[in-house]
């Protein structure tokens, strides 16, 4: 069988023209353009570029969200079973809208896409982990040599296959962190490694180290007697049967859960869902992680206004820190719009 | 300081009315090494089983493994558990290679891992290669998680002296020496060689994430200095119920890669003047004075380079981190072996920490990839457990018996001792 396949460029390679023409709004031309062709050669006859859509840099850049909406409409009308979009070197709005058409086709229509960019195009670092992006030259000069690798991707990916490395496939890496086997066992590596370190050879480490986040910690009360106070834990302490299911550890969600009128967090009624720690303690009495009984007793004294209804639960046990972060942003922003003042976060 | 490994090699396992090992075929007296772990009044049952690599086997939940062996001389097998608390970084030990005692039990019920002894997850885990004699164990009804784990961990080492020392006679297909001189000697051999230790970190967190050195709970101590023969010889043991994925085996402790990986290299490439073992603590206090206490043995051993192992992730993270950044501000060069958190689908930050410092670092996998663990014609243990084991999640145990775990279910899949060939790269 012959895949289909769309391909996206604006409106310079179309020949349409260069910046004055950088208005075009999206079209659908059948069949091959510009640059389709060197494309087209490199499919061969397993795959067929059965039309090219075209936009100029500048409408794209100015209306992305509409532009990219158009141009996935018109890609949709060709049934494809691909997208190809570029190359388009270092050239930052062309990249940026093959970025952004790559990402809104996987997204709404879920087809395989394949781009092109030099590596410091911004569209790179936008769009990066959401489509392959072939490395190029900076310049149309590197066509020759992009186009090949691009279409053999794009084969790749509509057969169903698993790409190979970013080295392997000429790609920019995506960010994601695959496993594989090497040929010789961690120990082996490591002491390679040392000695590579110590003799002051080169050597390439297996994780480069990431850069954190650093929050700011909010401001302190003005008045704690008139403060609402809420209770988060990545403890794990969930109502007794565990009803949302939080998984014991890589929890892929977090747990709502009204404490009004709960004065103490009883065996019978709670426990904890975290496979990190040892839940003798925290089944035997979970105010150990989460203290809703001390903090009952303050709000009885006064100490502090009142105990908020719900308290939020999720288990911090090899939980992606992307995940970790979206439960955050998420249960922030609910204790926000319920006038919550202040947060006791515990953990373990 | 002068270590003799006999080493007997076990190819395949069987009942027997004798204990016995004859060209590689050891033969079990089921019967009798019941009646001794029995003895253990902790227990309600004591079952034996055999998986061989290849068997259409699954075990679950798996707590422990360790490698049969006993002592020649009469010295302790694992001080402070099997024998006295005596130093062991000398002797004669007699080694079963290529067998194991594999221990079960639902401790914690998320905190014991799977061995699949075919299929795909057989890869994942070094004990699918080893003939595995399993030891499930039940508890009494009432026995507090605590007590049932140290039966657990007694049960299993004295399984291992059980077969080992049942065959003792046996002439060994191989004996490994080695010698370890006095601390004088060792820091002036091979000049011209970097001098280099092993920073070694174990799990002892504490509430069933314990790891014992001679006996002494290791959140108990000071880094301390041990030669790789008392590594080598029993003296670190595992008192685990952590992911299956990362956690130290006694197994693991008993075969350090790392110990071997150094020794391979001593005196050719490097000099390797010994092992600092430290532990990984829960609070920031006990971090800083464990990293500074082991950072400053290495600064007393001079050495210019230093390989830290991890155990465990998330929290323990904090405390490999430290004790890089430390050791690289004392002039020390480190590389890492960690393993990684980075989600299913890869794309989250690996690390709980991280230090611009940590520029050799060496990745055992991302411990959360997902694995369909396709069904087994038997399964030893509890089957139930997949749904609650770390790693797991509701829905886990499909109806036709397989299970969609992360390979973090999986045990030794991504040890940090570097025992495997898994690893990630950013794609």
């Amino acid at each position: 069988m012959t895949y289909r396949v769309v391909h996206y460029i604006n409106q310079f390679f179309a020949g349409i023209g260069g910046e004055e023409e950088a208005g075009q709004r999206p079209l659908l031309k059948e069949g091959v353009v510009g640059p389709g062709q060197a494309l087209a050669a490199a499919f061969g006859d397993e795959a067929q570029i059965v039309a090219t859509v075209i936009c100029g840099d500048g409408y794209f850049a100015e209306n992305m969200d509409r532009a990219a909406a158009e141009v996935v409409d018109l890609i949709a009308s060709c049934r494809p079973d691909a997208v190809v979009a570029g190359p388009a070197f270092n050239a930052g709005r062309y990249g940026t809208a093959c970025g952004a058409v790559c990402q809104a086709v996987k997204e709404n229509l879920g087809l395989p896409t394949v781009t092109a960019m030099y590596p410091e195009n911004p569209g790179v670092d936008l769009y990066r982990s959401e489509t392959y992006i072939v490395e190029t030259t900076d310049s149309a000069r590197g066509l020759r040599k992009a186009v090949p690798t691009m279409a053999s991707l794009a084969l790749k990916l509509l057969r169903g296959e698993t790409p190979g490395l970013p080295s392997e496939e000429g790609t920019l890496p995506q960010g994601r962190r695959r496993n594989l086997f090497r040929d010789a066992c961690g120990a082996e590596r490591a002491a390679d490694m040392l000695v590579r370190k110590l003799r002051g050879e080169p050597f390439e480490t297996e994780y480069p180290m990431p850069v954190f986040d650093r929050v700011p910690p909010a401001g302190a009360l003005k008045n704690l007697k008139e403060a609402t106070i809420a209770l988060v834990t990545s403890g794990g302490i969930v109502p007794k049967g565990n009803p949302d299911h939080i998984e014991a550890s890589s929890a892929s969600r977090y747990g709502e859960y009204d404490i009004s009128g709960v004065d103490d967090l009883t065996a019978a009624g709670y426990g904890t869902a975290h496979g990190g720690y040892d839940p003798t303690y925290a089944d035997g009495d979970a105010d150990r992680v989460l203290p809703v009984d001390v903090l009952r007793e303050m709000e009885r004294e006064g100490r502090f206004a009142k105990l908020h209804d719900f308290f939020y639960s999720t288990v911090g046990n090899g939980t992606p820190v992307a995940l970790a972060a979206r439960f955050g942003r998420e249960i922030a922003e609910k204790l926000r719009n319920a006038g919550v003042d202040a947060v006791i976060l515990t953990s373990t | 300081m002068k270590l003799e490994l006999h080493r007997l090699k076990v190819n395949a396992l069987a009942w027997g009315e004798r204990t016995s090992l004859v060209g590689g075929r050891l033969t079990i007296d089921g019967e009798a090494l019941r009646s001794l772990l029995a003895e253990d009044s902790r227990f309600r049952s004591v079952a034996l089983d055999l998986a061989l690599p290849g068997d259409k086997v699954r075990l679950i939940p798996v707590k422990d493994v360790v490698e049969p062996r006993c002592r020649l001389d009469g010295g302790p097998l694992f001080p402070g558990f099997v024998g006295d608390v005596e130093t062991v970084d000398e002797g004669e030990t007699v080694v079963l290679e290529g067998a194991a005692v594999v221990t079960c039990g639902a401790i914690v019920g998320f905190q014991e891992g799977i061995i699949d002894m075919t299929g795909p997850g057989a890869e994942y885990t070094p004990f699918s290669k080893t003939c595995n004699l399993v030891v499930s164990l039940e508890p009494v009804e009432g026995l507090e998680k605590h007590d049932y784990e140290a039966a657990c961990r007694l049960a299993g080492f004295r399984a291992a002296h059980y077969l080992a020392n049942a065959v003792r006679g046996v002439a060994a297909d191989s004996v490994e020496t080695v010698v370890w001189p006095p601390l004088s000697e060792a820091l002036s051999a091979h000049p011209g060689l970097p001098r280099v230790a092993y920073l070694y970190m174990l799990q002892s967190q504490g509430l069933l994430h314990d790891t014992y050195l001679y006996g002494v709970d290791v959140k108990r101590i000071l880094p301390t200095l041990v030669s790789p023969t008392e590594v080598m010889n029993g003296a670190i043991v595992s008192g685990n119920c952590v992911s299956a994925c990362d956690k130290n085996s006694t197994y693991a402790h008993q075969n350090n890669p790392v110990i071997a990986a150094l020794l391979r290299r001593h005196g050719r490439e490097i000099n390797f003047v010994g092992c600092i073992v430290t532990n990984e603590n829960v609070t920031l206090a006990d971090k800083k004075r464990s990293s500074g206490q082991a950072v400053k043995l290495a600064r007393m051993l001079g050495v210019e380079g230093l390989l830290i192992s991890e155990e465990g992730f998330g929290n323990p993270d904090a405390d490999l981190i430290m004790n890089c950044h430390r050791a690289e501000a004392a002039g020390i060069r480190t590389v890492l072996i960690t393993d990684e958190f980075a989600g299913s689908d890869g794309a989250s930050q690996s690390l709980a920490d991280a230090t611009a410092e940590a520029t050799a670092v060496v990745s055992a996998g991302n411990a959360n990839a997902r694995i369909v663990l396709p069904p087994m014609e038997r399964v030893i243990g509890f089957p139930r457990e997949a749904n609650v084991i770390a790693g797991g999640f509701e829905g886990s145990l499909r109806d036709d018996g397989s299970i969609e775990v992360e390979i973090q279910a999986i045990t030794g899949a991504t040890n940090e001792l570097g025992l495997g060939r898994l690893s990630a790269v950013t794609v």
